[in-house]
């Protein structure tokens, strides 16, 4: 083949892959002119006030299309399908509690995004920014307001990055005083003092006290519920295989994932209740497999997230396993219930 | 001039080898073979496509799919032992004659290229897992071939140069691959899609280029008749008392390499880079061994491929000791990537370079796996040491064991002077 048959040969091969590499990224920005217009049949948006005060009312990240895709907003909290108010401030993870809002966001920058914690006060005014050091997971609000948690993953930088190891910081709002990872923190495990590299944290959850929280430590590919104590910078393992607790609101139960036996790798959890005066587990009425941080809608309500049609609906279970899943709003996730 | 490739015993074989040899003797500063910058093109383009995916992965997994990766090693310790054997195949198959280190390598290549649109059809954990190994799995199959071929179509004396423009240009494609895909996702709304397509296109130009203008060499079946491509001649190739020692020093030295992640969080740990520049270090390191890669192949040719190779290892050391020292002046982040890409730069070519000297054409993809595999084996080796020496000791205890290790594998390595290079 004499060399210009093959630059011939090469040239076309490039308009080829040229065209169909133009028309895949034509295409997908095309989506986003798509995801600006309204959705036919989703719930109706418009733009107003919201606050962290209002009582009775869910805050969370509305996912319908529209304009007002991705902003937190508001619906009461009676009626969490009904028309919702979008504030223009865009996270993708949200918390609230006692008029203070956690808000992990993306900031698009010139070679590439990176991401930030907002805490938010009650008109959604940020008080204070922090840097987060990878793609954001789970955020929380301890029930006074005073501390903010967050928990991001961080990818391998080795080729073909598959190994994502979590770095949770803990936020004083009042003081701004941060604690960039819970790794600082030491680790007591079957009454011993614990060591490993491999350790990682996610998903705190805060008791009333302004001390205790609790959080999941993954270590030799197990996980273990942690009880933090703020003062002492120490965490206690107290129960094998919970992921992503959330505290009751009388902080006597902790309502989490838990790694089932027999179901596929990739769908491997199921909601349950974890009793910590008796240390009973009890499994919820969902059926699925659930990947998030769940929260308590009230004493005996559970509500956390499945993937739907447009990111991700709400959904609610009775919290003593009772009953069945209810879907209470669609294209909604991170829900904080205010006031 | 250096003597590294002559062999008075053996007298040169008709090659492609030959070809590719300067008129004059003495002339070394030839141009680089068209073959090296045709290989390096495919690289390039190669690492644009592969670098793309890797880039954008955590992001899509967590965000696009809303998948919680943790716990997971999608790629786990089995399957660096398969990649390993993988590995030697390659290197193997390639020997077997009739010009078959193209084909190899395009194999290799064209499987990369395939798994790219399977991702756009994956949406779990386990599958994309799948199609990660394939991927590698591709990557292990062409690059002793690959390099096998960078050394048979350069001459013994500009080989350093050849594998140092050969890995620039392998890095500066590693270095525009995350930027594409970051532009591409800037363009669209959730353009993951769009970014394995592009990712794809590039990867299928990768292999065309490899088809269109690298040579098959058409090297006619092996003339000696130790040297025939079977398994066992390729491990016979160990009973080479050079050959033997290069592996030997390849293995020991990467006893005491910290891998980069480890480099990167010590790094972070102990000097208190901030967490929004972590995820930008390895650009830094690539960057060094980009702009050093072409000078210090260069060097090798001239100075001894032996004595760069140390000297590598000696900037490892000097890496190491930055991290230990108390001193935490604002530069000392830039002076421990530059390090640390200088490192790369005076080693991973240069012992390609190096090995070639001391392997048979007819099995030199082999030999050149051999080492790499080795090199790999030990490097993994040293990560799990390094990890539980960390768990059990800290950060520093652990790198100070490690910088001792590589002091002492680095001086047993001056003692066996594998390479013979001495100048006439």
């Amino acid at each position: 083949m004499t060399v210009r048959s093959r630059l011939l040969i090469l040239l076309s091969a490039l308009a080829v892959l040229g065209a169909v590499a133009l028309a895949s990224v034509l295409h997908a920005s095309a989506r986003a002119e798509r995801r600006d217009h309204t959705q036919a049949g989703g719930p109706k948006v418009t733009a107003g006030t919201v606050t962290l005060t209002a009582p009775g009312r869910m805050v969370f990240r509305n996912m319908a299309w529209g304009p007002h895709r991705d902003e937190l907003s508001t619906v009461p909290a009676a009626s969490p399908s009904g028309p919702r108010t979008a504030s223009g401030v865009k996270c993708l993870r949200f918390y609230a509690a006692a008029g203070t809002g956690v808000c992990l966001q993306a900031v698009h920058g010139p070679v590439s995004d990176t991401y930030r914690a907002l805490i938010l006060d009650a008109n959604l005014h940020a008080t204070a920014h922090y840097d987060v050091p990878g793609i954001p997971s789970r955020a929380r609000v301890s029930p006074t307001g005073h501390y903010a948690a967050w928990t991001a993953f961080v990818g391998g930088d080795s080729y073909a990055g598959t190994n994502f190891s979590t770095r949770t910081a803990i936020a004083d709002t009042r003081t701004g005083e941060l604690i960039p990872t819970l790794e600082s923190f030491r680790v007591l495990k079957d009454g011993r003092s614990y060591h490993s590299a491999d350790a990682n944290f996610w998903g705190v959850t805060f008791a009333s006290d302004d001390t205790t929280f609790y959080a999941t430590l993954a270590t030799k590919g197990s996980t273990y519920l942690v009880r933090g104590n703020l003062r002492t910078r120490t965490l206690t393992t107290l129960h094998a295989n919970v992921e992503c607790p959330s505290l009751s609101p009388d902080g006597t139960r902790i309502a989490y994932k838990k790694r089932v036996r027999g179901l596929p790798k990739d769908a491997p959890w199921r909601l349950y209740v974890l009793n910590l005066s008796t240390m009973r587990e009890t499994p919820l009425a969902e059926p699925r497999s659930v990947d998030d941080q769940a929260v308590w809608k009230d004493a005996h309500t559970i509500v956390y997230a499945l993937p739907g049609d447009y990111g991700a609906d709400l959904y609610e279970v009775p919290a003593d396993g009772t009953g069945k899943p209810r879907r209470i709003s669609v294209s909604a996730v991170s829900p904080a219930y205010v006031g | 001039m250096y003597v590294a490739d002559s062999r008075a015993s053996t007298p040169a074989p008709a090659s492609v080898e030959g070809t590719a040899r300067p008129a004059t003797a003495g002339r070394y500063r030839s141009t680089i073979a068209p073959t090296v910058l045709a290989l390096g093109t495919v690289s390039l383009v190669t690492d644009v496509s592969s670098e793309m995916v890797t880039a954008v992965l955590p992001l899509y997994l967590v965000a696009g799919l809303g998948l919680s990766p943790l716990g997971f090693g999608l790629l786990d310790g089995v399957y660096n032992g398969f990649s390993a054997v993988v590995r030697l195949v390659g290197g193997h198959l390639a020997d077997r004659g009739g010009g078959r280190h193209k084909w190899v390598a395009g194999a290799g290549y064209a499987l990369s290229a395939l798994c790219k649109p399977l991702l756009l059809i994956a949406h779990s954990l386990t599958p994309i897992g799948l199609i990660l190994a394939a991927d590698r799995t591709g990557k292990g199959l062409r690059t002793a071939p690959r390099d096998a071929l960078i050394s048979l179509s350069s001459t013994p004396e500009t080989r350093g140069r050849a594998f140092g423009v050969h890995r620039a240009m392998d890095t500066a494609g590693a270095l525009l691959g995350p930027l594409a895909a970051f532009l591409i996702l800037r363009a669209t709304v959730d353009g993951y899609d769009a970014v394995f397509t592009v990712s794809f296109c590039v990867a299928v130009l990768g292999v065309l280029i490899l088809v269109l203008f690298v040579p098959s060499g058409g090297r006619t079946e092996p003339a000696a008749p130790g040297a025939r491509p079977t398994l066992r001649a390729a491990l016979g190739l160990l009973a080479d008392r050079d050959l033997r020692r290069i592996t030997l020093c390849a293995l020991l030295l990467g006893l005491a390499t910290v891998s980069d992640s480890f480099v990167y969080l010590l790094l972070q740990r102990r000097l208190g880079v901030p967490d929004r520049w972590f995820a930008l270090l390895p650009l830094g390191t690539a960057a060094a061994f980009l702009l050093l890669a072409v000078p210090l192949g260069r060097l090798a040719d001239r100075w001894g491929r032996w004595r760069v190779f140390l000297a590598g290892h000696a900037a490892l050391l000097l890496a190491y000791a930055l991290l230990l020292a108390s001193w935490h002046g604002t530069a000392l982040p830039y002076a421990v990537l530059a390090l640390h890409g200088t490192f790369y730069a005076a080693t991973d070519g240069v012992l390609m370079a190096a090995a070639s000297d001391s392997v048979p054409e007819a099995l030199r993809s082999s030999g050149l796996a051999l080492v790499q595999t080795g090199q790999a084996a030990t490097r993994f080796a040293c990560s799990l040491g390094f990890g539980a020496a960390w768990t059990l000791w800290g950060d520093r205890t652990a790198l100070s064991v490690s910088a001792v290790a590589l002091a002492g594998c680095a001086a047993y390595a001056l003692t066996l002077r594998p390479f013979r290079e001495a100048a006439v």
